[in-house]
């Protein structure tokens, strides 16, 4: 945790200067894109920045995430929906989001978590990239055909052939490898179990190779 | 859900061991394990699912169409990546029991379609289009449409894989002339339809249970 | 009308010669219409179009017109008399025959184009669909062959021809679905002759129908379905 309060407290001190330079170069291409944001947002106000920043702290000011908070930019607004309401009702329990996600989720607004949803979907999604690049051709023979012989499905036909997701199923492409990793293994763990059908079933049959070479792929998605 | 999973494979492995002859041709284990597998795209009970791509309701389907398409698959004389490498490696026993065992489903339709589109759907069902030449299909597919032998089930397909399937007949059926096979029967008519009437049309049947 | 003739002569000699020219023209014109039309009614029928019908029937009927058995048991219109498949358009253009979907379809067919489907039909000869249990064809051909006469029902073979192919009115038997014979002799009164003002041909089978017992009807419906 004292890790990640120091990382953050350094984030701050960027985000400062950002706004003096943002100040400074009134008719900057930043600042128009400023401006348009807060017209998209009409009710982005004093209140709805914070609940960004409660937000950003952790997963990173672009929403790509910082280790262990995976990224949220370009996540299906849906299934960030679902997940927030997962953490208040404590249905989604592994170790992080007990830690972290409970206290995130005890005081917010259904109004708002759906507003966070939707700009976070909308923010442009980056590659984590850091897979190991070995196991790239397995995961992702994995991810297009399952494996039949051990009644695994393909990821692809839920997920999208460039791991985007649709509706409540969540993108995956891009994400961490250390966030995809944990969150495939906690199922066979038995964490999560109440998460909809066929998550628990198929990630908990899946052997650590498996799960390695799929982690290691999906973050080089784009 | 897992009791419910676990009590729907029991009842499912009773019909299907009642029902097939050459039970001991699939092995209980076997087939429960490959059941869940269908299952896990396809829904807990065969109702079809949403994906990123919609992937079609099992239950109540003709077991003749069902064996029909995964033979299809195998032959790749219906292209589909994810259904090849599932079907290829189904014994025919096997293939079989999946067939029968889907029949026997019956959940409610996952619905969604348009609503407003139903009432021209059923039209276009029942009587057919005929100045345009588009048969009703309720000639072969029947008037509840519950499909008979390797004529399928339509009743509570879901709206985006009717849809679908009906758009890109030609580029995914039928993908190996010199083998020439079912689907073409439905050539004339996909070609005749126009892209509202499709929408039309899967709407209407999706919701019929 | 003289009169009338000599002032439109007079008018148009006061406007001069292209009114009269016209006039001829378009009289020319309309001769050479009506004579094309009239000597060739099957030219009103485009190939694209006749084409275009026959392929939308054959989805139902068969790629050659040989009956499919799909939810319903749809007959063989191969080798089937104009004048009966006439009959029967019509029928179900005037609800005498009731069957929702060949309403549908008869209804907006044009004579030029009944003609014309219905002379592509007789002409086409594919190999009979089959099916039928085989042990009942021999008991079948002794009821078409010989009648029953205890029940005073004739051979169908009077009507219907020794080799099942009709005649005029009378239909085509031979290679036609048995499950469709079937259901149709059972249900004869209830689809068709259903406009009693105007009774039709149908009529003439009501008492066969009636008087044929169900598994006499299977065993004439097996034996005609497998005659080429």
């Amino acid at each position: 945790m004292s890790v990640i309060c120091s990382e953050t407290f350094q984030r701050s001190f960027e985000v400062k200067g950002v706004k003096a330079r943002i100040m400074k170069l009134t008719r900057s291409r930043l600042a128009i894109l400023v401006i348009s944001f807060a017209a998209v947002f009409p009710r982005a106000g004093h209140a709805e920045s914070l609940a960004i920043r409660n937000c950003t702290w952790c997963h990173g000011v672009s929403a790509q995430g910082y280790n262990p908070a995976p990224g949220l930019a370009g996540q299906r607004r849906e299934y960030i929906q679902s997940q927030l309401r997962n953490f208040s009702e404590h249905t989604r329990d592994n170790p992080f989001s007990q830690l972290y996600m409970w206290g995130a989720t005890a005081n917010l607004r259904p109004a708002t978590a759906h507003d966070l949803a939707i700009y976070f979907s909308t923010l442009p999604p980056q590659a984590a990239d850091d897979g190991y690049r070995a196991l790239e051709e397995k995961g992702k023979a994995i991810y297009q055909l399952g494996m039949p012989d051990a009644n695994t499905a393909a990821c692809v036909v839920c997920h999208g052939p460039n791991a985007e997701g649709v509706g409540e199923i969540p993108r995956l492409g891009g994400l961490a490898y250390t966030y995809l990793k944990r969150r495939l293994e906690q199922w066979g763990q038995g964490y999560h179990a109440t998460a909809k059908p066929p998550m628990p079933g198929i990630a908990s049959k899946l052997s650590v190779e498996q799960i390695e070479a799929l982690a290691s792929y999906l973050s080089f998605v784009k | 859900m897992k009791f419910i999973r676990a009590t729907s494979q029991f009842v499912i492995l009773t019909v299907v061991f009642s029902a097939t002859a050459r039970a001991d041709a699939v092995s209980k284990q076997n087939f429960a394990a490959k059941i869940g597998y269908c299952q896990d795209c396809h829904g807990v009970s065969g109702q079809g699912y949403r994906g990123f791509y919609p992937i079609p309701r099992l239950a109540g389907q003709q077991t003749e169409y069902l064996e029909n398409q995964l033979r299809a698959f195998v032959e790749h004389r219906r292209t589909n990546n994810v259904m090849f490498n599932v079907a290829h490696n189904l014994s025919p026993a096997m293939i079989r029991a999946l067939a029968t065992n889907f029949r026997h489903f019956n959940p409610r339709p996952l619905g969604g379609a348009p609503k407003n589109l139903v009432t021209a759907g059923k039209k276009i069902f029942e009587d057919g289009v005929p100045d345009a030449n588009i048969v009703a299909c309720a000639a072969c597919h029947g008037p509840d449409a519950v499909g008979k032998n390797e004529f399928p089930r339509l009743a509570g397909q879901i709206y985006p894989y009717v849809v679908k399937t009906l758009t890109n007949w030609t580029s995914e059926r039928g993908q190996i002339p010199g083998k020439p096979d079912t689907s073409a029967v439905m050539q004339p008519v996909v070609h005749s339809l126009t892209k509202s009437q499709i929408e039309a049309v899967a709407a209407y049947v999706s919701y019929l249970q | 009308m003289a009169g009338r003739g000599r002032q439109h002569t007079q008018n148009s000699a006061r406007r001069g010669l292209p009114i009269v020219g016209l006039q001829l023209a378009s009289q020319a014109a309309i001769l050479t219409i009506a004579f094309t039309t009239a000597g060739r009614a099957e030219d009103a029928v485009s190939k694209h179009d006749l084409q275009a019908k026959m392929t939308y029937c054959k989805t139902c009927h068969g790629s050659s017109g040989q009956g499919l058995r799909a939810y319903y048991s749809i007959p063989r219109l191969a080798g089937q008399q104009p004048e009966y498949l006439t009959n029967q358009l019509r029928a179900f253009a005037e609800r005498r025959r009731t069957n929702n979907i060949m309403f549908n379809v008869a209804h907006v067919l044009t004579p030029a184009m009944q003609k014309a489907l219905v002379t592509d039909f007789h002409e086409l000869n594919p190999r009979p669909l089959g099916g039928a249990p085989k042990d009942l064809v021999e008991a079948g051909k002794k009821i078409y062959e010989e009648g029953i006469s205890g029940a005073d029902i004739p051979p169908c073979a009077s009507c219907h021809g020794p080799d099942a192919k009709g005649n005029e009115q009378f239909p085509r038997l031979a290679g036609q679905l048995h499950d469709y014979i079937f259901s149709k002799l059972k249900n004869w009164t209830k689809e068709r002759g259903q406009n009693p003002k105007e009774p039709d041909i149908s009529a003439m089978m009501e008492p066969i129908a009636h008087g044929l017992t169900e598994p006499q009807i299977k065993a004439v419906a097996a034996y005609v379905s497998y005659l080429e």
